[in-house]
């Protein structure tokens, strides 16, 4: 790179640059047409409400909901110090503890599936012999969506975390497991020719070569797997668990609280976005080396 | 030159059996490197010098014959003859410099060692700036660079590189052509080297072995005794170009009828 021509460039930087305030304006304007349907909507809806055309038991005004998701954030009782810590009590509003324990049975039950799944994937996808001896068990299995598999969780393991994690593992299970033996089985034979030439044995082969070389894929069973351990968290609360986000929706219907429903669902839908935009972050850092991946 | 070659390869054939019918890749070739000798393998699509040079390699052993490296036979795949290929073949997840250190990481060398050597030839290869690059973040001229330090780590007797700058623009190619004639003076290495570059043979090697289109098979071994550094546009140099030329372009017939015919099978 030549130093000349930047040096005989004309200077840019003069005075304040006039760029900034279109920029502003350009970042306002986009900010106002991706929330402008939101915005209608929620207006149509709170008029809707307070106008009398829905019951507001069927449907309340959006700003009712919103009034029982502060509600809802909020501790139950007043702060004792002698009872508990200051940051317990913060937690301790229904909404932030069912959260908590959804997000809790999510992890435990995605981590017990995925890491059944990524070993077995990984030998499945490595050697013929495994892959041949357990593929038709795994194809008998995995078109069973894991909520058929209820009924004979609750007979297995009564009610409580424990089928809850069983379904939720579950659920994480196939998409890690198929993801995984598509990643080794499609590690381009250059990268093992090369590794061979270099004078690698099967371990180091296997460890440095051909699981980086899977990892897309696997991340992206891990993705899929997280999301389905989501669904199912929510399905297993609504049935086995008595907190969590799918359990405080189903009280709340038997109530009729209609507000309390919508607070919970909005939970689920941001806690969701949450987890899925900290997959991808994950997923941008350690797959940074990998073509058409941006960071 | 030593009387005894670096490698011996005699009565050695390569038959490919598919589904419905057998090619011959290579007939009865006959040949011996020398240590310390650039020899290329120039032919047509379809003459089998890939297949040679993986032979040797150990990616894909001979169907019958000797094929021989400091006496012994080829069986498998090894560090002392590093490959360096046209698809670069660099491990994407690993840094300019951990591709670099992987191969003598392998060969369990202490790490004050790798880190000398790798630092070694970074500057050697111009590499230092990238050290902490990906390969997805190179050109292609910077990838094969690379590609070729990953291999002169291990230092190696034998370098065996399969059209390693078929992919790169012409002055790209030249740059490195020319870097690679310095590598093979300073480290003193066998070079087996495949093109179907006419001028790129002659620019680079000490023999050309020709070879036909299939069956592969020896057609000529060509001396370059032109001096170094060589010259693309002097008389004695379009001579060589132009005795080559017709031979491969003989080949070279011979495939397109082929594949006219429809009988290539690739």
């Amino acid at each position: 790179m030549s130093t000349d021509a930047l040096a005989s460039a004309p200077p840019k930087i003069a005075g304040p640059t006039p760029a900034s305030p279109s920029r502003t304006e350009a970042n306002l304007k986009r900010f106002a047409i991706s929330t402008v349907v939101i915005v209608v909507l929620l207006g149509i809806w709170e008029a809707a409400s307070r106008l009398g055309y829905v019951k507001v038991q069927i449907l309340p005004p959006p700003s009712a909901v919103f009034l029982k998701f502060i509600e809802s954030i909020k501790p139950q009782e007043a702060y004792d110090a002698t009872k508990t810590n200051y940051l317990q009590w913060l937690v301790s509003g229904e909404l932030i503890h069912d959260s908590i324990s959804s997000m809790g049975r999510v992890l435990v039950g995605f981590f017990i599936g995925a890491g059944l799944a990524l070993p077995l994937g990984l030998a499945m996808g490595a050697s013929d012999l495994v892959f041949k001896l357990m593929n038709p068990l795994v194809q008998i299995l995995r078109p069973i969506p894991p909520i058929a598999y209820i009924p004979l969780s609750i007979l297995w393991f009564g009610l409580g975390n424990p089928p809850a994690y069983f379904l939720i593992a579950l659920g994480a299970f196939f998409p890690v497991l198929i993801n995984t033996i598509a990643g080794v089985r499609n590690v381009d034979s250059i990268f093992i020719r090369a590794a061979q030439n270099l004078g690698a044995g099967k371990m180091t082969m296997f460890l440095r070569v051909i699981i980086p070389a899977a990892m897309p894929y696997i991340l992206t069973g891990v993705k899929v797997g997280l999301g389905v351990a989501f669904i199912v968290v929510i399905v297993a609360e609504m049935i086995a668990v008595n907190n969590g986000l799918g359990y405080r929706i189903t009280e709340a219907r038997e109530f009729f609280w209609s507000d309390k429903i919508i607070v919970g669902m909005v939970t689920i839908g941001v806690l969701g976005l949450i987890l899925d935009l900290m997959v991808s972050k994950l997923n941008n850092h350690l797959l940074r080396w990998h073509r058409g991946m941006e960071h | 030159m030593a009387a005894i070659p670096q490698i011996h390869i005699a009565k050695v054939q390569k038959i490919y059996r598919t589904a419905d019918r057998e090619v011959h890749a290579l007939k009865d070739i006959d040949l011996d490197i020398y240590a310390g000798e650039f020899v290329t393998f120039l032919g047509p699509s379809g003459c089998g010098k890939s297949t040679l040079l993986n032979a040797i390699g150990g990616f894909s052993l001979p169907t019958s014959g000797a094929l021989l490296v400091n006496g012994k036979p080829v069986t498998k795949p090894g560090p002392d003859r590093g490959m360096v290929f046209q698809e670069y073949a660099l491990f994407p997840w690993m840094t300019v410099a951990q591709n670099i250190e992987f191969g003598m990481e392998i060969q369990g060398k202490p790490k004050d060692f790798i880190k000398t050597k790798a630092e070694e030839l970074l500057t050697k290869l111009q590499l230092k700036d990238f050290r902490d690059r990906f390969p997805k973040e190179l050109s292609g001229g910077m990838r094969q660079r690379v590609a070729i330090a990953r291999v002169l780590a291990l230092d190696p007797p034998i370098m065996l590189m399969d059209e390693p700058f078929g992919a790169l623009d012409a002055l790209t190619r030249r740059t490195l052509q020319d870097e690679l004639i310095r590598i093979w003076s300073e480290f003193k290495k066998t070079i087996c080297f495949v093109t179907h570059g006419i001028e790129e043979s002659i620019y680079l090697s000490d023999r050309v072995v020709v070879m036909t289109y299939r069956p592969g098979t020896v057609k000529a071994i060509v001396p370059i005794d032109l001096p170094r550094p060589r010259h693309t546009t002097t008389p004695e140099f379009n001579e060589l170009k132009n005795m080559l030329g017709t031979m491969v372009m003989e080949e070279q017939s011979r495939h397109q009828k082929a594949e006219l015919a429809g009988t290539t099978a690739d």
